[in-house]
């Protein structure tokens, strides 16, 4: 008995540990996080400012509803209308703009709705739709998501009345939705960078990019003080200097999965 | 089947190169769940015990509640400590959130109806058998509880043990309380998820063959700790 | 001057369980001295008395009063069962237990328990898990037990209806030492054989009342009422 007790307190000793490093909270969406840019920035971020930033990383719905309830610092998403929304409403301080990349339209390499052959991103969903082939979406209002639902309305079509036979909305993130799609065979919309990193890609490639409506901003966004007193404005200032650095930009643009660039970096120095 | 042996393969490397991650999420597993466990069981073992002995009104209620409560839902726990603990909630200011103390917190949540539910089960039979003796005796409440608690204690081990699984594989209040940060609040299950989303199954696996493995041999040293299944009768 | 717990004084009780009368309604007084038998045919509720006497039934109706306030009694009385109640460890942490419940200390209540231990004639098995003692070691253990608290009364129910017959004697000798050194036995028992050894009054229960009552002496040769002499005779009595 006597020897479970040690064990046991030995691990109580272990909670006792703590960095001195100065620390902050920064929710970042799954499709920022899954691209692997923030397994290269982190280190050396820590090395150039010693801060630890503490990665959450949620779907943009959680990330902004973190960012509201002042549970976070500073938040790291891709939706400019919510984003300008969050702004205004007084819990976001300003949003700056970082890196974009685009999204692409993953699917089958037969490509049974011939999606690949047409002009535009919004032909291609509607093609999808009227072959009625599999497409699974995220489903979870993440920036993503309303990209996607935006193209479906441009193609003139409205996303809540399609039938569950072809679309499956899968309420995940983008790494979850993804292995959906691989193991359905299916089509799936989702950030360049995400495809990239993703280790199960099954028989699906890109089917269609290039769409200039494809277009995919990521801005970073330090929550606003005076909603939130509690949060450290200081350091989230620190980490998006950092950030739009000529250093930071220059790894942003070095960063590369098998050859191919994932983020161009666009922050404009004020 | 391939994914299988090649996550044999990925947990085996883990283990071998002494994969400084793998052994801090590891530890960080193990260090939560035993404190959350040991802190439900210095409620739950108690409690159970004092369930046993005594009677009152809503006895049967309270005992049926109890057992409902062995299976709450996790994520719904870490969504209710989520909200206590956020800077807009009540507890805010004690700044819990994001930390393996909100993981901790969360799980003795739903540890302690197990500890609880299961020790009463196992102790009732017990005071039935005690009953008698210990009413003639004389014995205050406490007396009895542990009388019950020191003599009955093989049985308690399945609850402590129970209420270890429980927690150890429990992923969904602790991603929500925890956040899964690395090097902050990543743990195993945590770990697996995220590789299960980055779509590298073989990791995924092979960290949740260490898992496993980790379970077994908690399992395995408390038996041979407390001398079970050795001794003659009981 | 310690005030006696005795007498105990038992007016028109009755024990009633889920609207069934079980005895009652029982009228007694229990006076410091000798040895009470209890005896009758299956079921007429000798255990019942017993458990009433000692607390462990509530009473329906009447009182059970000593003489003494309420916690005093219940500290002054020991039981032993008819089926021994035998705690999951060693024989010598057994005997003890009542003393620690007490306050005292380990290594003194140890020591007390090892001379009853001695004088019950468990002493090849004081280490032993008590669980694994045969069923007249067991009877022993419990009134070593019961008497290790130097209790004024001693109830003990029908203590060697499954016990061989070398059991058998030596509780009845444990009995016997007790009742001369001054602790009052109730008892109950089927065996009037032993009712006989042991007893200096009698009570014959009869359908949950206590239908007669006189001293051993007078009892065994002239029975007053119709039943106990059917019932010495040796015939079923309903």
């Amino acid at each position: 008995m006597t020897q479970l007790y040690s064990l046991v307190s030995l691990f109580f000793l272990l909670n006792l540990t703590s960095s001195f490093a100065a620390d902050m909270r920064l929710a970042v969406t799954t499709s920022f996080h899954n691209s692997g840019l923030s397994d290269v920035l982190l280190p050396e971020l820590k090395k150039d400012l010693d801060l630890d930033v503490h990665l959450l990383v949620v779907g943009t719905g959680q990330a902004m509803k973190l960012g509201r309830a002042g549970d976070v610092d500073a938040i790291l998403v891709h939706s400019k209308k919510a984003e300008e929304e969050f702004v205004q409403q007084g819990y976001g301080a300003y949003r700056r703009e970082i890196m974009f990349n685009d999204f692409v339209l993953i699917g089958p390499v037969a490509d049974p709705a011939q999606a690949a052959t047409q002009k535009h991103a919004a032909s291609a969903f509607s093609a999808i739709e009227k072959a009625r082939k599999l497409f699974v979406s995220r489903g979870d209002d993440s920036g993503t998501s309303r990209k996607e639902i935006t193209l479906w309305k441009k193609a003139g079509l409205e996303p809540a009345e399609f039938s569950a036979s072809w679309y499956r909305a899968a309420g995940a993130g983008m790494g979850a939705t993804l292995n959906t799609a691989s193991a359905m065979d299916a089509y799936v919309f989702a950030d360049r960078a995400s495809w990239l990193n993703f280790k199960n890609k099954g028989n699906l490639k890109i089917i269609f990019e290039g769409d200039p409506i494809l277009f995919n901003q990521y801005s970073f966004i330090p929550i606003n003080t005076a909603r939130h007193p509690h949060t450290k404005h200081d350091l989230a200032v620190k980490l998006e200097n950092w950030l739009v650095s000529e250093k930071a930009q220059t790894m942003i643009a070095n960063y590369k999965i098998a050859g191919e660039q994932l983020f161009t970096p666009n922050a404009k120095t004020h | 089947m391939n994914d299988l042996t090649e996550g044999l393969v990925a947990a085996f490397k883990l283990v071998i190169t002494m994969d400084s991650d793998l052994i801090e999420i590891s530890l960080r597993s193990l260090q939560v769940t035993m404190s959350a466990v040991v802190i439900a069981a210095i409620v739950g073992l108690p409690f159970g015990a004092w369930l046993s002995v005594t009677r009152f009104r809503f006895r049967r209620i309270a005992i049926a509640i109890l057992n409902a409560m062995m299976g709450l839902p996790p994520v719904v726990v870490g969504l209710i400590v989520y909200i206590l603990l956020s800077r807009s909630g009540p507890f805010g200011v004690f700044n819990l959130l994001f930390t393996p103390t909100a993981m901790i917190i969360a799980q003795v949540i739903i540890v302690t109806p197990i500890i609880a539910s299961l020790s009463h089960q196992g102790l009732r039979d017990l005071w039935f058998n005690y009953h008698d003796l210990l009413i003639s005796l004389n014995t205050t409440k406490w007396q009895r509880m542990k009388a019950l608690l020191w003599d009955g204690r093989r049985s308690l081990i399945t609850a402590l043990l129970t209420g270890f699984g429980r927690a150890i594989g429990e992923i969904g209040a602790i991603m929500i309380v925890g956040g899964n940060i690395d090097h902050l609040t990543r743990v195993l299950t945590t770990a697996i998820a995220l590789e299960v989303g980055r779509g590298d199954f073989p990791l995924a696996l092979g960290l949740g063959f260490i898992l496993i493995t980790l379970a077994i041999i908690i399992n395995l040293a408390i038996h041979i700790l407390s001398r079970t299944e050795r001794e003659g009768r009981w | 001057m310690v005030t006696s717990i005795f007498p105990l004084q038992v007016r028109n009780a009755c024990i009633k369980k889920s609207g069934t009368q079980i005895i009652g309604p029982i009228d007694l007084e229990l006076l410091g001295e000798g040895c009470t038998v209890v005896i009758g045919p299956n079921g007429s509720g000798k255990t019942s008395l017993l458990r009433l006497m000692h607390g462990l039934e509530k009473t329906s109706q009447g009182i059970v009063k000593w003489n003494v306030p309420q916690a005093q009694a219940y500290a002054s009385q020991c039981f032993v069962f008819q089926t021994p109640v035998i705690m999951r460890r060693s024989v010598r942490e057994n005997i003890a237990y009542p003393l620690i419940i007490r306050g005292e200390r380990k290594k003194i209540a140890m020591k007390e328990a090892d001379k009853w231990i001695e004088n019950v004639g468990l002493e090849s098995s004081a280490e032993n898990n008590a669980p694994v003692l045969s069923g007249g070691e067991r009877q022993k253990l419990a009134v070593a037990r019961a008497l290790i608290t130097n209790p004024k009364i001693l109830f003990l129910d029908e203590p060697t209806t499954n016990l061989d017959g070398a059991s058998t004697k030596e509780i009845e000798r444990l009995v016997s030492q007790a009742q001369a050194a001054g602790t009052r036995i109730v008892m109950a028992t089927h065996d009037f054989g032993q009712a006989r050894r042991l007893g200096t009054d009698i009570l014959f229960m009869y359908h949950g009342r206590i239908h007669e009552t006189s001293k051993a002496g007078d009892f065994f040769p002239t029975p007053k009422t119709a039943e106990a002499k059917a019932f010495l005779a040796g015939e079923i009595v309903l």
